[in-house]
């Protein structure tokens, strides 16, 4: 299988996963933002993706998908590795057209790993995942009062969707020239295009979070 | 205009392939400033001689650029700091009086260590010869105005052409992958229609030796085009991916 | 005027007028069958642009071929550093080019000291070349139309130069270099890469096989073929500063010689008249400037000795001299081809200029050469689409722009002109050999540059890309199998003969000598010398005087080698010093032989200039009378003994024999 075993084919993974899960991030984002306006509508959102078939379906293909993106990135690294060979430079230089988030998608990664982990004990598991069990699920507002009550989940939300960003930038025109859709023309517009939207998609999350938690802390009310 | 420097250089010494490698610092006295950085080595190189001490050994051919076979990573970037040169086209009017330069071999599983500074490249060659080529046999052409090709297309495969096979593309990436190299073969085949009958097999063919070699996967990091002596476009890779793409779709 | 020389060698022209011979030599020629084929092992050393393509071919057409490099892969070849271009017959451009007009001008350029059924040959098969490497996919320039584009080139008055950017050779070879792998993945070509030959070895007066050294263990090999072809380059080495690749150098050719291969007319050096001049003593190479600048480039030095003693201080550039006081020496003598004159003559034009003191540099020995009339009428953007690597190459190696703008005097803008000067090139002498590229060991093969045949005493630019891939592709993989049709039953050789291990012997005694003589000085201290005897007295101007002097000085060299060389090192593994003291050996013996021509040739053509002999006007003075033949030297036993002479005459039909004449 060409997917598996071509380094092409592995990188077509990353792409298409990595596409389809900024796919899900804008729409999540998109959900989120309903929240703005009033609760209510929220949680009519939340009732329409509980635990039907569809919003099954839907989550295990994502979860699919984070799950190959996640092993791939692993894999590639892996092998990009020992590629590298035993010794390392003594000094090297980054060229000045090099992105730094182009050589930390990686750590990135992790760091986004690591907030997804909290983030779905926050949500996921009160929501859905009872609902799933045959219990009684948490209301989507009840969910996020109860997180965003806390001090320190804004500033983890906050460095989460820093890494998100980085990662977005250098990955939303990587997945384009991966799967060849890119030409010296196209390589520019992908980038501009992937950090309008990387910045876009980033900012609503930042805002609907610092609006969830002054909400919540009771700092403003509206 | 004559200016001289003195610096001290650093260079990775290495008796062989299996031997532990080390760092070495010789100190260099008044070297002139439009002495070029190979030739800065010879006099080292003769200074070792007369202490009667081996000189280092890195790989040199044409000197002018084109042949590919220098390659040394200086200061932390393949062919030194200059944009667009190989090793061979660096002046010391790059460097600085006092400054020590690092000298090292390519760092590369597939590229091995010779010696010193000189690494093995023939997995370029296997490369090649994996499918870099049009199958037809010596005689056997038709004349060549019968095949017009639009300038922009042989433009565009000139510059992908021009890529000499240095391997500073895999010493540059953090990878060591080969994609710039493969890509810039292959785009060259796949821009003119001599090589669209075999277009399919020959990227198949490449990227499966490649793969085969022990080099990196892309992850588009962009430091090969950047360091690239002969700057060979980024947007190849893609080439290259969409051609392997849909041939592989194509099976 | 022939009659006077008596033939003693056989160069196996076949009959007919000129432009017959080759058709008529293939129609009649035997050839080996498809399964014979198979039988058959043949040797190629060398990966240049002749060797590959031949390398190639022979294993496209069957024959099992080993092939050698010193480099790591054959990619590496100088051929890959022609820049300018490859000439052929198209007429494409419809400007009255035909295969007559090529051959004419191949022979009037190599002043009429070529071997004419060779060229003519040259200039037919020049078509099928272009053919050959548009279908390999060479990405040649093209015009918006879709077809081939053209330039021009010294020596010609028609555009029959293609080229792919400022890396034509670059191009072909790899072209070549693609056909070779194809070979390579089939198994018909077995790649030898970082090998050296040092030895040749020959079973009952035939060549069979060669002794190589693996460059990377250290180890001598043995191979063994029913034929050996070397494609092993020039001898411009031997000058220490050259626009050669360091590796380039001339012991294939000199076991070959060593055996009995008569080495022909090695005094026709090329001397290149657009290099970046000499800067200082460390220099290892020089590098050169395309013949392609030539086409826009206009090469001037001052009027006014003055103007040339300031700019000798450093006190006034260039770009200040306006043009009323500048001297367009090219243009003023020889207005017909003005700038683009062949390479002998524009190199000496440029010596005599900086000999009476008009020299542009520090040193007095460059001159300028000028983009500033081009620019004006072109623009910058077109100029710099035609030779922008050329200019950046130019600015890292030397600290200046000449597409920058530096003055401006009575309103006409001045650029900085590039500064110039002749260095040693390429070499038209080397190992002779028949119509059929055989030397005068049987089995013994000499394509490319390595060969003596087509160039006459001075090479035209956008030639020698032509010559070797001719002698590759369709010339040699002909000719061969002529020799090969009775080599059929003869079986593949072992490689444990007395004459192998007698071979390897002589190599190993050799290296040993080498290692033990622990002097003083190293390989290249004395290479740096005999590049500066042959320079100064076997160089662009030679005198009887000078070249007796470079003999001596020469023969005081080789003892100062054998008794004071110093390679660090073991004599196991990798030593590159060692690899360098075995070519120097060699490249002494090659200087003598050099001066032992120049001295022989007492008369003055191409790329061989001797001051006696020349025109009040100081152009070259030939004597058809004695000297209208090829000079083969035959080696005597001993590298200190002088070689023999023996004498090819040269016998012209089609053309007449005549002056040069690029005046009018």
């Amino acid at each position: 299988m060409w997917l598996t075993n071509s380094s092409v084919g592995r990188k077509v993974v990353m792409s298409v996963t990595g596409l389809f899960l900024i796919l899900f991030l804008t729409f999540h984002t998109l959900m989120n933002a309903v929240a703005l306006f009033g609760f209510k509508y929220y949680e009519a959102i939340c009732e329409f993706l509980g635990a039907n078939w569809y919003a099954l379906v839907g989550t295990a293909i994502l979860a699919g998908g984070f799950v190959l993106h996640i092993i791939f990135a692993f894999w590639l690294t892996f092998q990009n590795r020992k590629a590298r060979g035993n010794d390392r430079y003594e000094e090297s230089a980054k060229p000045a057209s090099v992105e730094w988030a182009s050589q930390n998608m990686l750590v990135l990664g992790i760091i986004v790993l690591c907030f997804m982990g909290l983030h779905l004990c926050q949500f996921w598991a009160k929501m859905q995942l009872p609902e799933i069990m045959g219990e009684h699920p948490q209301s989507g507002t009840d969910a996020l009062a109860l997180a965003f009550g806390n001090w320190w989940t804004l500033p983890i939300y906050l460095v989460g969707f820093c890494a998100l960003w980085f990662h977005i930038t250098h990955g939303f025109w990587s997945a384009f020239q991966t799967i060849g859709t890119a030409n010296e023309k196209w390589i520019c517009r992908f980038k501009c295009i992937g950090w309008w939207w990387a910045t876009i998609v980033m900012g609503l999350f930042a805002i609907e979070a610092i609006y969830f938690t002054l909400h919540f802390n009771n700092i403003i009310n509206c | 205009m004559e200016n001289a420097i003195s610096f001290n250089i650093k260079v990775w010494r290495q008796a062989g392939p299996k031997e532990q490698g080390r760092f070495e610092v010789y100190q260099m006295q008044d070297i002139p400033t439009d002495t070029s950085f190979l030739e800065m080595l010879d006099i080292l190189n003769e200074q070792l001689i007369e202490q009667g001490k081996e000189p280092i050994a890195f790989d040199h051919d044409c000197r002018e650029g084109i042949c590919g076979m220098c390659s040394l990573y200086i200061n932390g970037h393949p062919h030194g700091p200059a944009t667009g040169a190989t090793t061979c086209q660096l002046y010391m009017r790059r460097f600085h009086d006092g400054e020590t330069i690092t000298v090292e071999p390519w760092r590369s599983a597939a590229f091995p260590v010779i010696r010193d500074l000189m690494v093995n490249r023939n997995a370029f060659d296997q490369i090649q010869q994996a499918g870099g080529y049009v199958s037809f046999n010596t005689g056997g052409a038709q004349d060549a105005n019968a095949l017009p090709i639009s300038k922009v297309d042989a433009d565009e495969a000139m510059d992908s052409a021009s890529c000499i096979g240095c391997g500073a593309c895999v010493a540059a990436c953090k990878n060591g992958s080969a994609m710039l190299f493969v890509s810039a073969k292959v785009s060259q085949f796949a821009l003119l229609p001599q090589g669209k009958p075999e277009a399919a097999r020959r990227v198949k063919a490449m990227l499966q030796k490649m793969d085969e070699l022990g080099f990196g996967n892309c992850t588009n990091t962009g430091a090969c085009a950047a360091e690239c002596p002969k700057q060979i476009k980024l947007s190849n890779i893609s080439r290259l991916n969409r051609e392997y793409i849909c041939a592989k779709l194509a099976d | 005027m022939e009659e006077n020389i008596k033939p003693v060698i056989d160069s196996r022209i076949p009959e007919g007028p000129v432009a017959e011979k080759w058709t008529n030599y293939k129609a009649h020629q035997k050839l080996v069958n498809p399964a014979n084929k198979r039988r058959l092992d043949i040797i190629v050393v060398g990966t240049g642009l002749a060797g590959a393509s031949a390398a190639a071919t022979l294993g496209e057409m069957g024959f099992n071929v080993l092939n050698f490099c010193i480099q790591d892969s054959p990619r590496r070849a100088h051929s890959i550093a022609a820049q300018g271009g490859i000439n052929a017959a198209k007429n494409y451009q419809n400007d009255g080019d035909s295969v007559y007009r090529l051959f004419y001008d191949t022979v009037k350029g190599g002043d009429y000291r070529a071997r004419e059924a060779n060229v003519y040959r040259l200039a037919e098969v020049s078509n099928n070349i272009i053919d050959q490497c548009v279908a390999q996919g060479v990405p040649f320039a093209r015009e918006y139309g879709g077809l081939l584009a053209n330039r021009s080139f010294g020596g010609a008055q028609v555009s029959r130069t293609f080229y792919a950017k400022g890396q034509t050779g670059q191009q072909l070879l790899l072209g070549a270099y693609s056909s070779l792998n194809r070979q390579i993945a089939a198994g018909k070509v077995k790649s030898y890469n970082r090998y050296e030959m040092h030895e040749l070895v020959i079973i009952d007066g035939r060549a069979r096989g060669i002794i190589a050294r693996n460059l990377v263990t250290g180890k001598l090999e043995r191979f063994a073929a029913h034929a050996v072809v070397i494609a092993t380059g020039g001898y411009g080495n031997t000058y220490f500063l050259s626009t050669n690749a360091m590796g380039c150098n001339v012991s294939a050719a000199m076991a070959c010689y060593r055996h009995g291969a008569y080495f022909a007319n090695p005094a026709y050096v090329q001397i290149h008249p657009t290099c970046i001049p000499v800067h200082g003593d460390k220099q290892s190479k020089l590098t050169l400037m395309s013949e392609s600048l030539r086409n826009d480039g206009r090469i001037w030095v001052p009027k006014d000795i003055e103007d040339a003693k300031k700019l000798q201080k450093g006190e006034i550039k260039g770009s200040d001299i306006p043009e009323e006081k500048r001297d367009y020496y090219l243009e003023r003598r020889y207005p017909a081809f003005g700038n683009l004159v062949p390479r002998d003559v524009a190199s000496r034009a440029a010596k005599e200029r900086c000999d009476k003191g008009y020299g542009v540099n520090n040193t007095g020995k460059a001159v300028f050469l000028d983009f500033s009339e081009a620019i004006n009428r072109l623009g910058i953007d077109v100029i710099r689409q035609r030779y922008g690597n050329l200019f950046d190459m130019y600015e890292e190696i030397t600290d200046v722009n000449p597409g920058e703008q530096a003055s401006e005097i009575d309103g006409v803008k001045y650029y900085n002109p590039m500064m110039i000067y002749p260095a040693i090139h390429y070499t038209m002498g080397g190992i002779w050999v028949d119509y059929e590229l055989q030397t005068s060991i049987k089995g013994l093969f000499a394509i490319g540059e390595c060969n003596f045949s087509d160039h006459g005493a001075n090479r035209l630019g956008a030639s020698a890309l032509m010559q070797g891939l001719a002698d590759g592709y369709f010339v040699l993989p002909y000719t061969i199998q002529n020799y090969l049709s009775d080599q059929i039953t003869v079986p593949h050789f072992t490689t444990d003969g007395p004459e192998f291990d007698e071979a390897e012997k002589r190599v190993q005694a050799n290296l040993d000598h080498l290692m033990s003589i622990q002097g003083k000085r190293s390989v290249d201290s004395i290479h740096k010398e005999l590049g500066h005897i042959m320079w100064d007295y076997v160089g662009m101007a030679r005198t009887k005087e000078s070249l007796e002097t470079a003999l001596k000085k020469l023969r005081d060299l080789r003892e100062e080698f054998e008794n004071n060389l110093f390679v660090p090192g073991s004599k196991e593994g990798m030593n590159i010093e060692l690899d360098k003291a075995f070519r120097l050996r060699d490249f002494i013996t090659m200087g003598e032989l050099i001066a032992y021509d120049a001295l022989n040739r007492n008369e003055s053509c191409g790329g061989h200039f001797r001051e006696e002999y020349q025109t009040p006007e100081g152009e070259a003075k030939r004597d058809d009378e004695n000297y209208f033949y090829v000079a083969c030297w035959k080696y005597e036993g001993t590298d200190e003994k002088a070689p023999s002479l023996i004498k090819e005459p040269l016998h012209y039909e089609a053309i007449k024999v005549q002056t040069r004449n690029y005046k009018s």
